[in-house]
């Protein structure tokens, strides 16, 4: 596997420079001549505006702050910061009890799982397309033009079609590997354990495939036939030369995917049973047809407001983070959400 | 490659035939099908056998009893398909689901629009704000069908506060439970995450040369004469690529709407007809009630419908794009 002759390219070798993502158009700043009185305006504007934009965060941060009574008194800055759901409030208090320790609904539980699935299934899912993406990118072979219309064919197909065979099948490998089945002695996986929601990730995706081929057919031929004559293999080749090379759009694959993770409610939905199991989102479901006004809940609207502060502030962060690669893979790709 | 070397002579049939399969004996050629074969996998196993079997599920009767095993899968020809045009819902749910887009679409991209061509004016702050104008499209859907609720209450929601504010409001809408309100509603808070569309335009604004605006300036053309004869031209691929998307996401709505009106009723009031959307009734007919053949009935039905709803997108629009490209 190891290159026989050392390689003269280090990881960040130089195609790096002119290795950037395809579509986007490196944009020339135009200086627009706006008068100094007309910017003033704009920009007048646009603060308006974004207050308007920031105002349903400022709104939900401070409505998980406060006691049940005051959720709607439409307070920015909280009457009492001592009866919410974050901490340990007060004994004996009314609602004394803290978000992540109510027992009917385990959030610190649901967290963990929304992060171990996002990363685990963006992991997988970047790493087998860049595999597909290069195939398609850099090898000629039979076939080649009309497995990648399949793949783009594939991007247009509606989730809703496969969906219940998908289950179908997850629910027959349930069967067969939950209790009494024939291979009983292999871990249970089928409908009603986590794995439905991230090994469909092992087998690439057609989103990515096709944002990362773009990305390969982007980097000199020339790289990959040196490091062939440096004795690389093709597998090793694609490890050294074009995942390093490919890092800014293996990023987009990667927080894209992330995000997709942390938003879907629909596969929890129709795969997860127990409570434990849950990811963020199906959870969220669960806490505010919980402590909402329907459903015999008691409209703990403060509880359901700390639990989504919980779902929203760590993509916020993941947005911080990776905010060229959200911002990229947008213009790129213009998928929505 | 050897594969270029005989591709440039142009050979005839015979020899194209035989240089095809000359290529399965390269190494190359099984490397490459390594590494596809992820996909390949996939592709068989996630996306053909499950379209196959949805289209035959769709014939039979499968349902609850059938997984259960309690009962054989009898064939039922076209009976699902039939079942469609008796249900009463399904004209109900589509209906909603295009009378939701049919908002949200054009509202999306007249303020993405809006949006991007102030940012385009202010500098260096338009990055700043171009990111506080994003954050709304990473709040989760479940978080945004839950700011849905408290939002728009009718009673004391901070939507209708501020309306009420104005001299000629008494009292605002009942959002969230009067049937003529809850689409509307929806579609104002889809618009509040118009930053991936609102980010698409900007950078097709950036690329607008700027000697046209000055040509056009030069012949005496207003700014809205500039606005719709250079800018709207030039950036007609990014409104025809976003109209597209942004309808088939519309038809596809599910989270936002399942969150906040369905499930264990979280209104307090019976799960409105008024939100019912499609992915939404399918969703229920397959995963509540079982009915998996009329549920993957209804999902082909779904598909022909986006299809058509596609293909008429870009008939009706393309002659309005103009591709820079194609006039050099």
């Amino acid at each position: 596997m190891t290159a026989g002759a050392p390689s003269q390219l280090g990881p960040t070798g130089t195609g790096a420079a002119t290795a950037r993502l395809p579509g986007v158009a490196v944009p020339e700043r135009r200086r627009l001549r706006t008068p100094p009185f007309k910017r003033a305006i704009f920009i007048a504007l646009i603060l308006g505006l974004s207050v308007l934009f920031i105002y349903p965060f400022v709104w939900l941060i401070s409505a998980s702050l406060k006691p049940q009574a005051d959720v709607f008194d439409n307070r920015l800055i909280p009457r009492d910061f001592a009866n919410n759901y974050w901490g340990d409030p007060t004994p004996g208090a009314p609602g004394d009890e803290a978000l992540f320790s109510l027992p009917e609904v385990p959030v610190a539980t649901w967290f963990m799982n929304s992060v171990w699935i996002g990363v685990l299934g963006a992991l997988l899912v970047t790493f087998s397309s860049a595999l597909v993406a290069f195939a398609f990118a850099y090898f000629r072979f039979p076939g080649r033009n009309v497995l990648f219309g399949l793949v783009l064919a594939t991007m247009m197909l509606p989730g809703a079609v496969t969906m219940i065979p998908e289950y179908l099948i997850w629910n027959e490998l349930s069967q067969i590997t939950g209790e009494g089945g024939r291979f009983a002695a292999l871990p249970d996986i089928g409908v009603n354990t986590q794995y439905p929601l991230w090994v469909p990730n092992l087998f690439a995706s057609a989103f990515y495939i096709f944002l990362l081929r773009q990305f390969f057919m982007g980097i000199p031929r020339d790289l990959f036939d040196a490091a062939r004559i440096d004795g690389d293999s093709y597998f090793s080749m694609f490890r050294r030369i074009a995942l390093p090379l490919a890092k800014p759009a293996l990023i987009v694959a990667f927080v894209f995917e992330m995000q997709a993770k942390w938003f879907d409610l629909i596969r929890p939905l129709i795969y997860l049973r127990d409570t434990d199991l849950f990811t963020l989102p199906l959870g969220l479901k669960t806490i505010l047809d919980q402590f909402g006004t329907g459903g015999g809940g008691e409209s703990d609207w403060q509880i359901i407001m700390a639990g989504t502060v919980v779902a929203v502030v760590p993509m916020v962060i993941l947005f911080a983070l990776f905010q060229r690669a959200f911002l990229e893979g947008i213009s790129t790709s213009g998928r929505k959400g | 490659m050897a594969t270029t070397a005989v591709n440039a002579t142009r050979p005839g049939p015979p020899t194209r035939a035989r240089a095809w399969f000359s290529r399965f004996r390269e190494r190359e050629t099984w490397f490459a099908y390594a590494f596809i074969l992820p996909w390949a996998f996939g592709f068989v196993v996630l996306t053909a056998g499950p379209m196959i079997a949805s289209f035959y599920f769709s014939l039979t009767n499968y349902g609850v009893e059938q997984i259960g095993g309690f009962a054989e899968t009898e064939y039922v020809g076209a009976e699902n398909y039939s079942r469609l045009l008796d249900d009463g819902k399904i004209p109900l749910a589509l209906k909603n689901t295009f009378i939701y887009t049919g908002m949200m679409v054009p509202a999306t991209m007249v303020v993405a629009l809006a949006l991007a061509s102030i940012l385009l004016r202010i500098g260096r702050a338009g990055d700043f704000f171009r990111t506080v104008f994003y954050l709304p499209q990473i709040t989760p859907p479940v978080a945004v069908g839950i700011l849905i609720l408290v939002l728009f209450n009718g009673s004391y929601g901070v939507v209708n506060r501020a309306l009420e504010a104005l001299p000629f409001i008494e009292q605002g809408p009942f959002w969230t439970t009067d049937p003529s309100w809850i689409k509307p509603s929806l579609a104002i808070m889809s618009v509040w995450a118009v930053g991936g569309t609102m980010v698409i335009y900007l950078a097709a604004l950036r690329g607008v040369p700027q000697h046209l605006y000055e040509a056009a300036a030069m012949d005496g053309a207003s700014a809205f004469r500039r606005f719709k004869d250079v800018t709207l031209p030039m950036i007609s691929p990014a409104l025809f690529f976003t109209f597209i998307i942004l309808t088939i996401a519309g038809l596809n709505t599910f989270t936002e709407v399942y969150t906040a009106y369905f499930g264990a009723g979280s209104t307090g009031a019976e799960e409105p007809e008024a939100a019912l959307m499609y992915a939404i009734y399918l969703f229920r007919q397959a995963f509540q009630f079982f009915n998996m053949g009329y549920a993957a009935a209804m999902a082909w039905l779904f598909f022909v419908i986006v299809m058509a709803v596609t293909l008429l997108n870009i008939l009706g629009t393309r002659r309005f794009v103009f591709y820079q490209g194609a006039q050099r």
